[in-house]
């Protein structure tokens, strides 16, 4: 059991700072998140582009934001559960809060803020009709183990990084690798591409383009796929394989938050915005693209705001009846919890004569 | 409101829509379309209108004559499902005077 004070629902811009404002509280986070990496949508979606509306950046990458939040938070040492997905959240009798992911890593705490953005990445499944009944029976749309691919015939779907990047990887470990892609033109780092050129040209990757797969083959276990070329003449053929692996990117759903018993409206978590963006459920806060309210706005900024307040809200909930005045970091410093602190540097006091 | 044009927009059940589109706040089609919650929130718009998710997708029912594609609407096409030989990235549709009278229908969800 993991436990912490202020359990976070993801890791993005809102998370992360959320993380900050509760070190200065002396609260502890620890972060869930179903990404891999930490930064949400900006380090899944654009981390190559700018932002210009970061109070005090005139133009910042999405992807250097994040590392400066998490720069700025480290001291105040969060602990992280990446690459899971909160699936449940369970109130206990003391009043904490146990949230529990997909892989059963447990968490406990007293308040749970949910900064789950537009919600957790999951893949994007091709329509072919009879597709789900060969998921984990040889389609898999995220690659967990790839050692379950060596020396297997394999087809990758897709046209973007990871298709190319998985082709580039698994042509080492599997007998076979397919490529397809609805056209001749990939989109994706330029060494990527020319490294499946490459591959292709060595025939140590069998490209088909421009084409698609339209349906699976096989009883328990996928024996390969129907492959439609989308030339003149609209041929059809069967390709034999092991594994069908369809990379089509990652697109956020809100998931499992929708179970919780929250108030939900347009996709979102409905909190109080006059005072602390606390949910319907006392101890649960929803903060940044996650929640809704009247006015609301989908902005990183705004987000930070929100986290801010739910912080001292949280600190009330923690800490009932302890007096607490705001205090300004550049007047008190902050003291990590790693034993490091910052602070302004002191004024020099030395007589002119 | 003689700035506005009128467009016509099939929803994801098949429900019509008679809209008016301002030409002059630099919207494009699925800020229009976000702007009359004619989707539900967050499942439209997803990428915020970067060409870097389908959500916007839409078939264009009408003749115009639309900016063609860029690149980077072109490779994401590439990549979505239930694409059409008429399908283009609301997003990467800027509304302007020239498109009175269009009609489009959004693409399911995926």
């Amino acid at each position: 059991m993991i436990t912490t004070d202020i359990l976070i629902i993801g890791a993005g811009p809102t998370g992360l700072f959320a993380v900050f404002e509760a070190g200065l509280l002396k609260l502890k986070c620890h972060l869930i998140d179903a990404l891999p990496q930490i930064g949400g949508q900006c380090s899944e979606i654009y981390p190559k582009k700018p932002i210009y509306d970061i109070p005090g950046f005139p133009e910042i990458l999405a992807g250097e934001l994040t590392d400066n939040l998490m720069e700025q938070c480290r001291q105040f040492q969060p602990g992280f559960t990446l690459g899971e997905r909160a699936e449940t959240m369970e109130k206990q009798a003391d009043g904490t809060f146990i949230v529990t992911t997909n892989k059963g890593t447990k968490h406990q705490a007293p308040v749970v803020a949910i900064a789950g953005g537009l919600g957790s990445f999951e893949p994007r499944k091709p329509p072919i009709s009879n597709i789900s009944n060969f998921e984990d029976h040889g389609v898999e749309y995220i690659i967990k183990d790839p050692e379950i691919y060596r020396d297997k015939n394999i087809v990758i779907a897709g046209g973007g990084d990871s298709a190319l990047d998985w082709s580039i990887f698994l042509s080492k470990i599997a007998s076979k690798v397919t490529l397809i892609h609805r056209r001749n033109e990939f989109r994706g780092a330029l060494d990527s591409v020319e490294k499946v050129q490459e591959l292709k040209n060595k025939g140590l990757v069998n490209l088909v383009t421009p084409a698609e797969v339209t349906s699976i083959l096989g009883h328990n276990h996928v024996t390969g796929v129907t492959v439609k070329k989308s030339s003149d003449s609209d041929e059809e053929f069967n390709l034999m394989c092991d594994h069908f692996i369809p990379l089509f990117g990652l697109s956020p759903k809100l998931g499992p938050i929708a179970n919780w018993g929250l108030n939900i409206e347009k996709n979102a978590i409905k909190v109080n915005n006059s005072l602390d963006y606390q949910t319907n459920i006392p101890g649960v806060f929803a903060i940044g693209d996650v929640n809704t309210y009247p006015g609301k706005l989908k902005l990183i900024l705004c987000g930070f705001h929100e986290a801010t307040l739910m912080c001292q809200a949280a600190y009330r909930i923690i800490n009932p009846g302890k007096k607490y005045v705001l205090k300004y970091t550049t007047v008190s410093g902050i003291n990590g919890f790693d034993g490091t602190r910052k602070e302004a540097p002191k004024a020099v006091v030395k007589k002119i004569e | 409101m003689d700035q506005d044009v009128n467009i016509t927009i099939l929803d994801r059940n098949g429900v019509s829509h008679n809209i008016d589109a301002p030409t002059d706040m630099a919207m494009n089609l699925m800020e229009v379309i976000r702007s009359y919650e004619l989707a539900p929130e967050g499942t439209i718009g997803t990428c915020g209108g970067m060409a870097m998710c389908a959500s916007c997708q839409c078939y264009i029912l009408s003749n115009h004559d639309l900016p063609s594609k860029q690149d980077e609407e072109e490779a994401m096409l590439s990549e979505a499902f239930y694409v059409k030989e008429n399908s283009r990235l609301g997003c990467q549709i800027q509304i302007n005077p020239e498109m009175e009278g269009l009609k489009i229908e959004i693409a399911p969800e995926s």
